[in-house]
């Protein structure tokens, strides 16, 4: 298993509400994203713990991405990834967001 | 609208079963609980360790309820899994609640924790009993992909009620393990139809193993969950007499049947062969006259 | 051990056990009282007819002697595998052994396991590990699978599986380290007698192998978990 953290600053969408929320599933292919408040300054820190070794790089720019579309800030999200392709990792941050910011019903 | 339980997460699961807006997680994924053991092995862990476990209601009752999640190592149980589903069912006998649910979708022990997984599976089993014992009924629900073996195929039937669905598999040695050891003459683990018909809901419906059968929807999941919450069959000692019968009786009429079809044509069902095309209303209404009761 | 060498040194002769096939069964007695002995043997395949056969003598000792001790004689490569088994539900006849097992403590009875032989996943999960008190020989072997077996299955190299062994007992086979996890109450060797006598004057209640297991640093998180997940308000 692989570790990165990423720390992305200056996101404009404070979190919206106190519940975290779990998306995906840690199998094979697929990848589980866990999102939360956290008091950090502002940042949206991004954790990964991934069975793919030496993908850092690519990490980034997917996360960058997501970044870039969503400018969270005070958000912690975690994730266990089992080789996901980028585009499942998109795929599920999104999602997480969603569910994130979906007023409770 | 139908909704499949089993294509959907445990998340889902049990969220559609229990009364909208009731879940409150224990040790939920934000807590990070996770397996201890994977890590030295290099293995993926999950928030959660394959298992939700918490409190919530069911038609306005007060219940406890698990969920497995099979897409994570088969929802295999290792240490942190098994304590989360013992410490629930402990929490029953403290707090008598109206049932504990448990969503089962488990390959049985987590090898990869192999001993930590096999006491585990025994915590639960015992934990079960006390709950049982102390007047709390204990219900099964068993859909998923992965369906219900090993150790957890024990798990299941220690509970008051199961219920199962067409697509629900419950057992104890998979098809993969009995052709591993003895052949593919002996279990050919990749024909479909004799595995289903081995140890799918249908055939446990009519052996007695499941006491309801349902379609693949969350919605009748939950329905039957309602219709058991009554059901408690404490495990006494007139009890178990009346289950060793039904066991002695089942295995006296079907002791030398080689394949369910033989069961199924000795238990008076004219059409054995057809039992697979069968809807789920029409398999029941040719079952209910016929099929065992434990 | 055989079972005549294992039932002589545990009651120097005062027993009336019976052996057939790979079932055992009988009363023996001890330190002034009868207890009741009920086993496999032959490192037996547990089928769906023997875990019958075991639930039956269990649930007759409850009905006919109330509050008399049982000695689970445990030797077992685990649940037999076969489709024969798998058809007729096993797990339900498994199941009805273990109930029958939980109701005899929770009438009363003292019951104590004793692993003597093997004690494989399945067959000693319903069986032997039911029990109120569990000791195995110090020549017995305790298992879910072997390394082989369970590197094949997990995809883990064997070597690697061995050298976590040296330092975790979580993987290996063996009665040590189910000692350690807190699944034994202790391993027996010399005066197997005295260790009986000690074992059935022992107290009966709660389940205390994760307690135990974290006491003696063989498996601490269990312990942790399930208290959290019992006791933890709801937020």
């Amino acid at each position: 298993m692989e570790k990165h953290q990423f720390e992305f600053h200056g996101g404009r969408v404070r979190a919206p509400k106190a519940a975290p929320a779990l998306v995906g599933v840690a199998s094979s292919g697929n990848l589980e994203v866990l999102i939360e408040p956290a008091k950090l300054n502002g940042a949206c820190r991004i954790e990964i713990s991934t069975a793919a070794l030496g993908f850092g790089k690519i990490w980034e720019a997917v996360l960058r991405d997501f970044f870039e579309r969503h400018q969270l800030s005070d958000v912690r999200i975690s994730v266990n990834d089992v080789g996901a392709t980028p585009a499942v990792v998109s795929l599920r941050l999104d999602q997480a967001v969603d569910e994130f910011t979906r007023p409770a019903s | 609208m139908k909704q499949s339980y089993h294509e959907a997460s445990a998340r889902k699961r049990l969220l559609g079963v229990l009364d909208p807006d009731s879940f409150v997680e224990l040790l939920p994924p934000q807590a990070r609980v996770t397996s201890p053991h994977l890590p030295a092995l290099d293995l993926p862990v999950a928030f959660d360790d394959g298992v939700v476990v918490g409190a919530g209601a069911l038609n306005g009752r007060r219940v406890l309820a698990a969920s497995e999640e099979g897409e994570f190592m088969g929802g295999a149980v290792g240490e942190v899994h098994g304590a989360k589903l013992t410490g629930l069912l402990e929490r029953a006998v403290a707090q008598k609640p109206d049932a504990v649910l448990l969503l089962l979708e488990s390959g049985g022990v987590r090898l990869h924790e192999a001993n930590a997984g096999l006491i585990a599976v025994s915590e639960i089993m015992r934990a079960l009993l006390a709950a049982r014992a102390a007047g709390v009924v204990v219900i099964a629900l068993i859909g998923g992909t992965y369906g219900c073996f090993g150790g957890m195929g024990i798990v299941a039937k220690c509970c008051d009620v199961v219920i199962m669905s067409e697509e629900g598999r419950l057992g104890m040695s998979g098809p993969e393990v009995i052709e591993t050891a003895h052949g593919v003459e002996e279990f050919d683990a990749r024909d479909r139809a004799l595995v289903w018909r081995t140890v799918g809901g249908k055939h446990r419906y009519l052996l007695g193993d499941a006491d309801d059968l349902v379609e693949d929807d969350i919605a009748a999941f939950r329905a039957a969950a309602i219709r058991a919450l009554d059901a408690a069959r404490p495990p006494t000692l007139d009890n178990l007499l009346a289950e060793h019968a039904f066991l002695a009786q089942r295995l006296h009429l079907f002791g030398t049947c080689r394949d369910a079809l033989d069961i199924w044509r000795a238990l008076g069902l004219k059409t054995a062969e057809s039992v697979a095309l069968l809807d789920t209303a029409g398999f029941l209404e040719a079952a209910e006259k016929i099929r065992l009761r434990g | 051990m055989d079972v005549d060498t294992l039932l002589h040194a545990l009651f120097l002769g005062c027993c009336n056990v019976a052996q057939r096939g790979d079932f055992i069964s009988g009363t023996a007695s001890i330190a002034a009282q009868t207890i009741s002995v009920v086993g496999t043997a032959n490192r037996a395949a547990i089928g769906v007819e023997l875990a019958l056969q075991l639930a039956a003598e269990v649930l007759r000792v409850v009905r006919e002697h109330p509050g008399r001790a049982i000695l689970l004689l445990v030797d077992t490569l685990g649940q037999r595998l076969r489709r024969h088994d798998e058809l007729l539900g096993i797990n339900a006849y498994m199941a009805h052994l273990a109930k029958a097992i939980d109701l005899a403590e929770r009438s009363g009875h003292r019951v104590v396991s004793l692993v003597y032989g093997q004690a494989v996943s399945g067959g000693y999960i319903a069986g032997g590990m039911m029990a109120d008190a569990c000791y195995a020989l110090s020549s017995a072997e305790i298992s879910v699978m072997n390394l082989p077996a369970m590197a094949r299955v997990t995809k883990i190299p064997q070597e690697r599986l061995e050298q976590l062994s040296r330092t975790s007992p979580v993987f290996a086979p063996g009665a040590e380290n189910y000692l350690k996890m807190g699944a034994l109450d202790g391993i027996w060797s010399g005066d197997l007698a005295e260790s009986l006598r000690a074992a059935l004057q022992g107290k009966s209640g709660a389940d205390q192998r994760r307690a135990r297991g974290a006491e003696r640093g063989g498996r601490t998180t269990a312990m942790l978990v399930s208290e959290r997940v019992r006791r933890d308000a709801l937020k």
